[in-house]
């Protein structure tokens, strides 16, 4: 990393990787990525959000899908552990909530591969700071 | 790949489930099939969205369009109507209570969503351990704007105008304390983050720390631009390894970034940040004992004045805060003083952070505007008492705080409001109670933690909490007398007026609190050996129903301790002075024999 | 604005700013109860960890009670020390300090000298409402002080005495909430610690939780067999307190009824600590001037400054925290042990009696000094050179047991020939009385000529640490004193840095020296008592018509017909010792 010595500098930082995140979630090329974050705070990984996250990367390895999957932090939701969110292309994030293997395997098969809904989506229920 | 035109969201929520959402997914799903619609239009059932009160609740997507209370008899009209002709159906849109006009949900109408994520903006959406997740979400903006755009004296009045107060319990202005700590000539000061999270049920420090490390660090340096540190130690406890490691990732990162260390942003500003580990300690919570405990010394409170902005760590001027106080500072400072105070009460600006736990349906982290009632927190947010049972009481601010009843569900949640209420704030552990939680009971237990937490220095807390503890034993005991209950708040009053630190004299509230909202709980124990909630053991009473008992000895090959005794086929017979109340004949007679009293 | 008024009790008060409320209180005649605070004035000694809460008082516009001992005056306060609500409190929170404490006062060693009992009375405690279970701990014995920590209230005095004032840190609050107890780390047994037995914890607590060993039984059974010579001393510190035990004032000099109550109580003879005070200086001195003339002659091996080691804690405290400077100290033995070596040979020859038909029992203002006579060096198989050791306190149970009107005694003399002693031997009670003993012996042998005059002023006092120059006829000699055992600590860190340019440093481990040592009658936080000991020393010195060591006939007779010459030979094997690394 280099260093930021300026304001500017930060400025700069910050639109770069603001793009990079938008070309990833915008982009028209079909053969854009799909994105996977799993809530690895202590509570999630409690409830087993390390091995979510694992098979996620085994089977979307194994099904050839272009997928980035990382961690992310509490999202809150402590009564459905392990809780994940997807972005599908152009589409808003979905959060799923009590994701074992066997949901793992339907969010795959259903909505990933073929964007169909699945039960067990969790609404957002709360406003951002920039709505 | 199928694509469903259209998404009929039903709220699976336990609060629409028991009022029949099963049921109207299934009729909806009976005309789709009727309409042949297949195809186009999918049911899914999803999470709680947070509305309980108007539940069962439809979002139809695309159109967002929300229907609040809608009953299975409304399944086909919304079919028919909504998704075959396109024409929402206005009976069943929420209402605006202040416009009394339907409410068509377009997007960005977040009516139901009664959080704001503030402290919790990046949880579970930026990758912790990665910086520039953070910087893409303005991440060191604040900071920037600080140290090139603002004179210390000029954050210092954004925060004091921001009405933030302090979220670790106490609620002391956080500007104020940045300034009475400036104003204190010292080559040498300090920053100190408190994560010494230490409430029962307590984890939004934690999760913030897990989840937005960065947030902190940044307050931090922002806090010592303005107090004039170049030194921020963050006390936390060895128990949150996860959170250790993600702020050791997040401080490396910052630091190669420059964003941590000498000359941040070519500003000429330095600030070097370190971490401090505590034993997990309550008591090391309260700032004076955090000091001792960072310094090497016994974590215990000292007497204040002189106050850390005085005499802190290692004798130097050092300003203490808590995580989630600190991790609302760099949205202060990008969005304006006038946006944070815009949202909460009078006195009480901005959000907190709860952690609802208990009886309690949605068990989660929830982050809402002050002036929020217990009742929208509770019912809303949470979803309900679980498994349908009836509420009887919400414990906020962890052992220092109290218990409240169905009388306080409707005042709006903040610092003062709590506090006439008999609770406090605290670092807002939230726990809900039903109707089998004895309120002896929990008073007991949350003593049970401050005995253990007690650093054991003044009386007051030492022995008089022992004595507390001892009276409400007695009383669960069965062995109560009506001069306890006058005993109890006698002393509880003695050990608020005398006790040393905050621990001490908040610690007898959930005593004070149950006596005040439920001495009929506590009469019952006394007067009639009656435990209402069927919690105090020894208040249980087992009897066989000799018309009942057919004698098959079930009960009594069962009894773990030879408390029953009876001839094969005749009436059995349970040995009082004997019986431990463990429950085995309870649940073993088939016949429905045995009563619990 | 440096001057602050309020009110107290309705009466208007102008105090300093920073004054707390206890301190404005008791300026005006207002004496609020304080249990846990002890100050000794001048002394830079306070322990004021507002825990106990006895002393809180009610502060107009403040949600809760204020503790007087730690809160500041403040501009315009209005304080009541004794609203309904003050009284109700204070007496719970005793009721509650009593509710955890031992119901054994008829049978406590501290029984009438208890500041928890002396406060129960005061605030007429007669029923205790909040009752339950007791801490209960195993009691630890160790050579010479007794931890019975059921009898602890947290008043943290023995910490703040045993980590800020002595620096030695074994002393400390344990455990959390009901458990919280004072003690060693690891609740080891004090004779496992680091712990060097000086007694200061013993000195400032206010209950029976810390007590020295008794030894009075094991006295009164020596003194009843027929079949022992049962020889006493006295320390030089003990005559200038025991009077405090039968209701005289401080500082009064009572030599002569010590003397007489010794020889009443049975003992065949009644002799001084103060001889052998006298011998101590003889070869310390002589040490201090051979290492001083191998210095001046350019030895570069020579070890200066050259510490004084007549204190036992001490001894114990260097060879635990310094021991890689354990040859830096004198060798000379304490005076108690260098009588007891005597006696046993010396005295013993001239009664043709076997050491071990003779006990030697010492009066000591100390604890430690019950573990240095158990100390396997100064023993002769197995046969220690000082048997028993008495504290002052001891001593005076022992004469009121022993049915001894104390105050009507008359005044007696010592015996001989180890009675008698000069003005030297008796200021080794006092902090600088050591150093300037050795001075006047040390001159006028040195130099060759007479002191014009004996009071070194500039050696007396009672800062922590002092310093002097005496001009020994052209050679400037640094002296450096320090009495406490944190205050040796900082002399001792300046000579392992190289810094300290002293000759020879005078080191006792007790606030003041022996006169404030761990065995003397209770101060109970007054200050002013111990300076009163002190000036009582000094009298007696200036009393005394031989002053210097080397001019006790006495001892001049005892080299003469016995040991010959300082640091001879027999004197090494008698009088000097060695010290072990205790780490």
């Amino acid at each position: 990393m280099t260093k930021i010595k300026s304001m500017a500098d930060l400025r700069k930082l910050k639109d770069e990787v603001q793009s990079k995140i938008k070309l990833r979630e915008n982009s028209d090329n079909p053969e854009q990525v799909v994105q996977i974050k799993v809530g690895m705070a202590t509570c999630g990984i409690a409830s087993g959000a390390k091995n979510t996250m694992n098979y996620f990367i085994e089977e979307l390895e194994q099904e050839a899908i272009d997928a980035v999957v990382t961690q992310t932090g509490c999202m809150g939701f402590c009564y459905a552990e392990p809780t994940v969110e997807v972005t599908l292309p152009n589409k808003e994030a979905v959060v799923f909530g009590n994701v074992g293997k066997e949901k793992v395997r339907e969010i795959i098969n259903v909505y990933i591969k073929r964007g169909e809904l699945i039960d067990g989506i969790i609404p957002v229920n709360f406003r951002t700071i920039d709505e | 790949m199928t694509d469903y035109k259209m998404h009929l969201l039903i709220c699976g929520g336990t609060g629409c489930k028991a009022s029949e959402s099963d049921e109207i997914k299934n009729r909806l799903n009976h005309y789709i099939e009727e309409f042949d619609l297949g195809d186009e239009v999918q049911v899914v059932t999803t999470g709680c969205f947070g509305f309980c009160e108007k539940g069962p609740i439809i979002k139809v997507l695309p159109d967002n369009t929300f229907y609040v209370q809608v009953a299975p008899a409304d399944a086909e009209e919304i079919i028919k109507e909504h998704i075959v002709k396109g024409r929402p159906v206005g009976r069943l849109l929420y209402t605006d209570p202040n416009s009394a006009k339907h409410v068509s949900d377009s997007k960005g109408m977040d009516f139901y969503k009664k959080q704001i994520r503030i402290a919790l903006k990046n949880c579970g959406f930026i990758n912790p351990e990665n910086i520039d997740e953070y910087i893409a979400r303005d991440g060191y903006q604040a900071l920037g704007k600080c140290l090139t755009e603002m004179s210390r004296e000029e954050v210092i009045k954004e925060i004091k105008d921001s009405g933030l107060r302090g979220r670790g319990g106490g609620g002391f202005p956080t500007g104020l304390k940045w300034e009475i700590t400036k104003n204190v000539e010292n080559d040498q000061k300090y920053v100190v983050c408190n994560a010494d999270e230490g409430d029962p049920g307590a984890f939004m420090d934690r999760s913030i720390l897990e989840g937005d490390p960065h947030s902190v660090l940044e307050a931090m340096a922002i806090c010592g631009y303005c107090i004039g540190a170049d030194s921020g130690l963050i006390y936390i406890r060895a128990e949150y390894p996860l959170a250790i490691q993600r702020l050791k990732v997040a401080i490396k990162q910052a630091e190669e970034y420059g964003l941590i260390g000498n000359d941040i942003l070519g500003t000429g500003f330095n600030f070097k940040l370190e971490l401090r580990y505590g034993a997990g300690a309550f008591v090391c919570g309260e700032e004076t004992a955090l000091i001792h405990s960072m310094e090497g010394l016994r974590g215990e409170p000292t007497f204040k004045p002189p106050f850390p902005s005085v005499s802190g760590y290692m004798g130097k001027p050092t300003n203490v805060n808590n995580v989630e106080t600190f991790a609302n500072v760099p949205v202060i400072i990008n969005k304006g003083a006038k946006w944070f105070s815009s949202i909460g009460t009078e006195k009480s600006k901005g959000t907190k952070v709860f952690a609802l736990a208990g009886k309690i349906n949605n068990v989660g982290l929830i982050e809402v505007p002050m002036g929020t009632t217990l009742r929208e927190v509770i019912y809303d947010i949470g979803g309900g008492i679980k498994g349908g049972k009836e509420f009887k009481s919400v414990q906020t601010g962890g052992p220092s705080g109290g218990c409240l009843t169905k009388k306080h569900l409707d005042i709006p949640i903040d610092y003062d409001n709590l506090i006439a209420a008999g609770s406090m704030m605290g670092s807002g552990g939230m726990i809900v109670m039903d109707e089998d939680d004895c309120m002896v009971s929990i008073a007991k237990f949350y003593l049970d933690f401050t005995l253990e937490e007690s650093c054991g220095k003044c009386t007051p807390c030492r022995v008089g909490n022992k004595r507390l503890h001892e009276i409400l034993d007695k009383i669960t005991e069965g062995k109560g007398e009506m001069e306890d209950i006058n005993k109890l708040k006698e002393l509880s009053w003695v050990i608020k007026d005398t006790a040393l630190c905050g621990l001490g004299q908040t610690s007898p509230n959930p005593v004070l609190s149950t006596i005040a909202n439920f001495e009929n709980e506590y009469l019952a124990h006394v007067q009639e050996g009656k435990c209402p909630a069927g919690q105090c053991k020894s208040l249980l009473r087992y009897d066989i129903v000799e018309d009942l008992c057919t004698g098959c000895t079930l009960c009594f090959r069962n009894c773990p301790v030879g408390a029953i005794t009876g001839e094969r086929r005749q009436a059995h017979y349970i040995d009082q002075s004997l019986c431990i109340k463990c429950g085995a004949c309870f649940e073993k007679c088939k016949f429905n024999a045995i009563t619990l009293t | 604005m440096d001057t602050i008024n309020l009110k107290i009790d309705n009466k208007p008060v102008v105090v300093k700013k920073g004054t707390t409320i206890l301190e404005a209180a008791s300026g005006i005649g207002i004496d609020i109860p304080t249990l846990c605070h002890m100050k000794l004035d001048d002394m830079n000694i306070e322990n004021k960890p507002g825990g106990c809460r006895i002393c809180v008082v009610e502060v107009n516009g403040r949600r809760n009670l204020a503790p007087a001992c730690c809160t500041e005056a403040n501009d315009g306060m209005e304080i009541n020390t004794h609203s309904m609500r003050v009284i109700n409190a204070r007496r719970t929170v005793m009721e509650l300090i009593l509710s955890d404490h031992p119901f054994d006062c008829l049978i406590c060693a501290k029984s009438g000298n208890c500041e928890l009992q002396d406060m129960a009375h005061k605030l007429g405690i007669r029923e205790i409402r909040y009752q339950g279970e007791q801490s209960t701990y195993r009691e630890d014995t160790s050579p010479a002080i007794i931890r019975d920590v059921d009898k602890c209230i947290m008043c943290r005095r023995c910490e703040t005495m045993c980590n800020e004032v002595q620096t030695v840190g074994v002393l400390s609050a344990i455990n959390r909430g009901f458990q919280s107890v004072v003690s060693p780390a690891f609740e080891m047994n004090l004779d496992h610690s680091v712990c060097t037995y000086c007694g200061q914890c013993v000195a400032v607590c206010p209950t029976g939780a810390l007590t020295e060993v008794d030894e009075t039984g094991k006295v009164v059974r020596a003194l009843s067999d027929p079949a022992k010579t049962v020889i006493v001393q006295t320390a030089p510190a003990v005559r200038a307190a025991l009077g405090e035990e039968f209701g005289m004032e401080a500082g009064t000099l009572v030599t002569g009824k010590l003397v007489a109550a010794l020889r009443r109580l049975g003992f065949d003879h009644v002799f001084d600590t103060d001889f052998a005070a006298d011998l101590t200086i003889m070869e310390e001195g002589t040490e201090l001037l051979n290492r001083l003339g191998k210095f001046l002659e350019g030895d570069k091996d020579v070890k200066l400054p050259i510490l004084t080691s007549c204190c036992p804690a001490w001894v114990k405290f260097f060879e635990h925290q310094f021991p890689e400077m354990k040859d830096i100290p004198s060798s000379a033995r304490s005076p108690q042990q260098m009588f007891g070596a005597i006696a046993k040979t010396y005295f013993a020859d001239k009664l043709e009696i076997k050491r071990e038909d003779m006990v030697v029992v010492s009066i000591m203002p100390c604890v430690a000094k019950k573990y240095e006579c158990s100390r396997d060096e100064f023993k002769t198989n197995g046969n220690p050179d000082v048997d028993l050791v008495l504290t002052t306190r001891e001593l005076a149970a022992l004469i009121k047991l022993s049915n001894i009107d104390f105050k009507t005694l008359p005044s007696e003399d010592f015996d001989h020939p180890l009675g008698e002693s000069t003005g030297a031997g008796v200021i080794f009670g006092t902090t600088g009385g050591v150093i300037e003993a050795a001075v006047r012996t040390a001159y006028e042998i040195h130099t060759k000529k007479k002191l014009p005059k004996l009071d070194f002023d500039e050696l007396r006092g009672m800062e922590g640490i002092r310093e002097a120059t005496i001009d020994f006829n052209g050679l400037p000699i640094r002296i450096g004193i320090a009495h406490g055992l944190g205050n040796a600590r900082k002399l001792l860190e300046d000579i392992q840095a190289g810094k300290s340019e002293f000759h020879a440093i005078e080191i006792m481990s007790c606030p003041g020296g022996c006169i404030g040592g761990g065995g003397q009658p209770y101060h109970h936080g007054n200050a002013s008592i111990l300076k009163k000991r002190q000036m009582a020393l000094y009298t007696e010195d200036k009393n005394k018509t031989i002053r210097k060591s080397h001019e006790n006939p006495y001892i001049l007779k005892l080299y003469d017909e016995f040991l010959g010459k300082p640091m001879s030979e027999k004197a090494h094997h008698l009088l000097h010792t060695a010290y072990f690394d205790r780490t």
